[in-house]
């Protein structure tokens, strides 16, 4: 039995019956990034004496009867994370040799459940991309095909979980950052409710946006893994009090649920015939498990994009304010003035597409540009959230592809941002709106793995959970590690 | 000045809340002296992935300033980041609130006057720059403090309503003596716990039409207020006469100096791209809460004042002192309160500034045995610091000590004839018409007989110099 190939739920039972270790498991996973990540790339850092000590602890857990579900089961944490001691960089060089002296409290509440970080993954600059080529370090390749891109902006996260690397690992999602590269790699990912993780220790790109969630190879895992997150944390003012139900129901299945088509998902530009069928069969298998599936329209989809590259700009033009060489990270030396500094320590530090979303975004609320781009902005995001609102009245949940294409060949799409920008298009209503949103993979188009996206209302993750858990179960569908 | 000037200022004044905590992290305010950056945390040093969260003490202090200068209190406030790069400002934005502030539309009687009230509201400090060899153009090095960043501010705009240098140094006692009243602020200005900034232009009388202001900075005392505001007031009017124009412009105040100058030109002045701030949502300002914060503050010192003025026939001066402090008002209407005579309460407050550390109950003791005539008040004295060292009653002391006043003219005569027969000089001027030599004779008497009482003395001197 390969065990990197194993769902939590699969190995905590092995772990519990003694039938292997945390300490096992660390070694196994090592060993398979040895193997794989020469060519996946997935990984910036690994945390290999950190693993060991928690490996440990774990062991002394199960072996005293305290172990939960995660205990001692290795995972990945993408690099916008801050892990106390742990480089952390949100795949950028400004932050290059960045230590956090704290942790956030998600990871935190992970590693609490026994969990073991395996090392740190590479992402999008500053969470700033959907192919994770804009690393400032290196792109990681697609297990499924080591010349296709993995998705992003959290590629390395999904990309360790497809390759076997790692048995979970966390990202996070503004526009799609973690349903895309899910859907590209063939794993399960999922953005909750805006507001049911605490996003304190998350370097954040765009606040209003921006959720932690995890990687996964099943739904239940998923399950697992949010609620051990989730839930009210004091550090985080927009982190909502409410009860922890996400696996309310989660076997339940869909007898009776109403699934809304949103013909505006269905026919945005750039959409492959092959993902389309997948999904289309997809839906057709959910229907046969009792769902009902409705017709929903959500007008202002076309509009969507605009507001989110002005809305998340803004916001990233002022968090991004604080990397200016004063404080940490790179730091230019040379220069004879304050301003000086800044511009060449940013110039330096930063990539392009960073650079081009922080002018954007100063640009968007500059004294007499404010009300014609973010208050316009704010406006349609007003609107699409209404779009879903209005939806929902007449369904349970929605249901599309996660992503308009399989992925992409490396380089196909860096010299033209615009592209770049749609592959997001099915998953940033969503974070526009604030609704939990998972993607499952739902078969494949051309040897490449389609994601069926599930959306559903606020603090419903329970609902999406409950429908890619259906999905799941009527597909017969096992995330298998590739490129073994 | 030649022509009529009629000269209009408004005020900005910065306010510390009284807080334990920073305005959004846990980190306690940082003593006086503190060394550099040992009050700081990951979330005030702006680290990666931190998060803001608000000071309800300091949302409450701010709401009961608001109270107290009648504003309105709106249903929802929000957070806005002002975004400037700068040093001093780890985050390269400082949280502070843009067009829903906390309060609205107030106002503040300085002598009759009324000076409206723009808004107050909620914010955070920057740090401090600490520059290598003084002058920031010749320092070798920087260095960044950022013990004071993030600890809350309350700021508090006025409308142009002010129209002399004296009046925005009374607007700005009175402030503070409302917030000191109310509790919401230590308001010292030397600690930088107060910081006011005027803005002022000049037009001539009737002229309709606001001149162009300068905004003055560093201003670290009233005086400073005052004679920054004259330097001013004077240097735009002088420009306006030789021909010149005044130029929208920030100014600092150089107290060695005693002059302003120019420090950034309306040219110069940022967008600061004012958007809300994402990590905090709107704020509830619950009616119910305002209403609690309404019913906990106290009288208002100018109502106070009014009221210390009708009920104990204190004199105006007396009152405005004994109301500016509402520990001192709280004590003065305590001692009344267990029978001392008010006027001599007043008095023991306002001359005797240890007074002022003493229960209502002792106050009471001390000043009804004073003008019971049971000791003198140099006596009085005495007691006062030997209660306020022991903690025993003023009465007990006196009883202790067997201090009394020496009343019996009988009894005095002796004394008083030997001060005469030891003093020929004092009493050879007195005879001659020099009524002041008196004061001579009477300090000698006081110091051979302390205990005398000095109106049963000086009669008995009069009389006996008179024979």
């Amino acid at each position: 039995m390969d065990l990197t190939r194993l769902t939590i739920g699969e190995l905590a039972d092995l772990l519990r019956a003694h039938e292997t270790s945390a300490q096992e498991l660390l070694g196994l996973h090592l060993e398979r990034i040895d193997d794989a990540d020469g060519d996946v790339k997935a990984f910036l850092r690994l945390t290999p004496q950190l693993a060991a000590e928690q490996a440990r602890a774990a062991d002394r857990a199960l072996k005293e009867g305290t172990a939960g579900p995660l205990t001692g089961i290795p995972m990945a944490v993408k690099d916008v994370l801050c892990l106390s001691g742990v480089e952390t960089t949100a795949g950028s060089k400004i932050l290059r040799g960045f230590r956090p002296p704290y942790t956030g409290t998600a990871v935190q509440r992970l590693i609490d459940a026994g969990a073991v970080v395996l090392g740190v993954t590479n992402c999008d600059e500053f969470a700033m991309g959907s192919s994770t080529e804009n690393s400032g370090y290196f792109a990681t390749h697609n297990p499924w095909g080591l010349d296709r891109v993995p998705g992003g902006s959290s590629g390395g996260s999904a990309a360790a979980v497809a390759a076997g690397e790692s048995v979970f690992s966390l990202g996070t999602d503004t526009g799609g950052s973690i349903r895309q590269p899910a859907a590209l790699c063939g794993v399960v990912g999922m953005k909750p409710t805006y507001g049911r993780v605490s996003r304190y220790g998350l370097i954040a790109f765009a606040s209003s946006l921006d959720q932690i969630g995890p990687f996964t190879r099943s739904v239940e895992d998923c399950a697992v893994v949010l609620e051990t997150m989730a839930g009210h944390d004091p550090l985080d003012a927009t982190c909502a009090d409410r009860p922890n139900d996400v696996r309310r129901g989660l076997d339940a299945g869909v007898r009776g649920m109403r699934l809304g088509v949103p013909k505006e998902y269905f026919d945005v530009e750039g959409m492959e015939p092959g993902v389309k069928q997948s999904v289309q069969r997809a839906l057709r298998m959910l229907e046969a498990s009792g769902a009902e599936l409705v017709d929903v329209s959500l007008p202002h989809t076309d509009y969507g994009l605009a507001a989110y590259y002005i809305i998340a700009p803004a916001e990233c033009s002022s968090n991004l304010a604080r990397f200016d060489g004063v404080k940490y990270g790179m730091s230019d030396q040379d220069a004879q003035n304050i301003t000086e500094a800044y511009m060449n320590t940013r110039r330096r530090g930063f990539g392009s597409e960073v650079r081009r979303r922080v002018m954007l975004g100063t640009y968007a609320l500059s004294s007499g540009y404010y009300d014609a781009y973010y208050l316009k902005a704010q406006k349609v995001r007003t609107l699409i959230k209404r779009d879903f609102d209005e939806a929902f009245e007449k369904c349970d949940a929605i249901v599309s592809a996660t992503s308009p294409t399989v992925a992409f060949p490396l380089g196909a799409k860096t010299q033209d941002p615009l592209s770049m920008y749609l592959c997001d298009v099915l998953t940033l209503g969503g974070n526009l709106a604030g609704l939990p949103g998972i993607s499952v993979p739902c078969g494949m188009s051309n040897g490449l793995p389609v994601g069926l996206q599930v959306l559903a209302p606020q603090w419903r993750e329970d609902t999406a959970l409950r429908v890619a858990r259906a999905y799941e179960v009527a597909s017969g569908m096992r995330v298998e590690p590739a490129l073994v | 000045m030649s022509e009529a000037w009629e000269v209009v200022i408004g005020m900005e004044v910065h306010v510390q809340p009284r807080t334990r905590s920073k305005m959004f992290c846990g980190c306690a305010i940082a003593p006086l002296n503190a060394a550099p950056n040992t009050y700081v945390c990951e979330i005030c040093e702006g680290m990666p992935g931190v998060l803001p969260v608000i000071n309800k003490a300091a949302v409450e202090a701010c709401l009961k300033t608001a109270l107290a200068l009648e504003c309105e209190i709106p249903e929802h406030t929000k957070f806005d980041r002002k975004n400037y790069m700068y040093p001093d400002l780890p985050k390269g934005y400082q949280i502070s609130q843009y067009d829903l502030p906390m309060s609205r539309n107030g106002h503040l009687d300085v002598d009759g006057s009324r000076v409206r009230i723009r808004r107050v509201h909620l914010e955070e400090d920057t740090g401090k720059l600490v520059h290598a060899g003084d002058k920031l153009h010749k320092a070798s090095e920087s260095f960044v403090d950022l013990n004071r960043a993030g600890v809350p501010l309350m700021e508090i705009v006025s409308e142009p309503d002010i129209r002399s240098a004296d009046e925005a140094r009374e607007y700005a006692m009175a402030l503070r003596i409302l917030l000191r009243t109310i509790g919401a602020s230590e308001a010292d200005m030397e600690k930088g716990q107060m910081r006011v900034e005027p803005n002022i232009s000049v037009r001539r009388a009737g002229n309709p039409e606001f001149g162009e202001k300068t905004e003055l900075k560093n201003i670290n005392s009233f005086r400073a207020l005052h004679r920054a505001i004259e330097y001013e007031v004077k240097r735009q009017v002088d420009l306006i006469e030789s021909g010149g124009t005044v130029q929208q412009e920030t100014r600092g105040w150089s107290e060695a100096e005693q002059r302003t100058f120019k420090q950034r030109s309306k040219e110069d002045a940022e967008d600061y791209r004012y958007f809300p701030e994402p990590d905090l949502p709107p704020l509830r300002l619950d009616r119910a809460w305002i209403e609690k914060l309404r019913r906990e503050l106290p009288e208002l010192p100018a109502v106070r004042r009014t009221r210390l003025v009708e009920e104990y026939a204190l004199p105006a001066a007396d009152a405005a002192l004994i109301a500016s402090e509402r520990e001192w008002a709280d004590l003065f209407e305590g001692a009344v309160e267990k029978g001392a005579p008010a006027k001599a309460t007043a008095n023991w407050i306002i001359g005797e500034p240890t007074a002022r550390d003493l229960s209502p109950d002792f106050l009471a003791d001390i000043v009804t045995l004073v003008s019971d005539g049971r000791i003198n008040r140099d006596q009085g004295r005495e007691v006062l610091a030997e209660s306020l060292s022991t903690g025993t009653s003023p009465s007990a002391v006196v009883s202790a000590r067997g201090l009394t006043q020496e009343s019996d003219a009988g009894a005095l005569e002796s004394i008083v004839r030997e001060v005469i027969s030891s003093n020929p000089r004092a009493v050879s001027d007195y005879r001659a018409g020099k009524r002041q030599a008196l004061g001579a004779l009477m300090a000698d008497l006081k110091k051979k007989a302390p205990a005398a009482n000095p109106k049963v003395a000086n009669e008995l001197l009069q009389r006996l110099l008179a024979s």
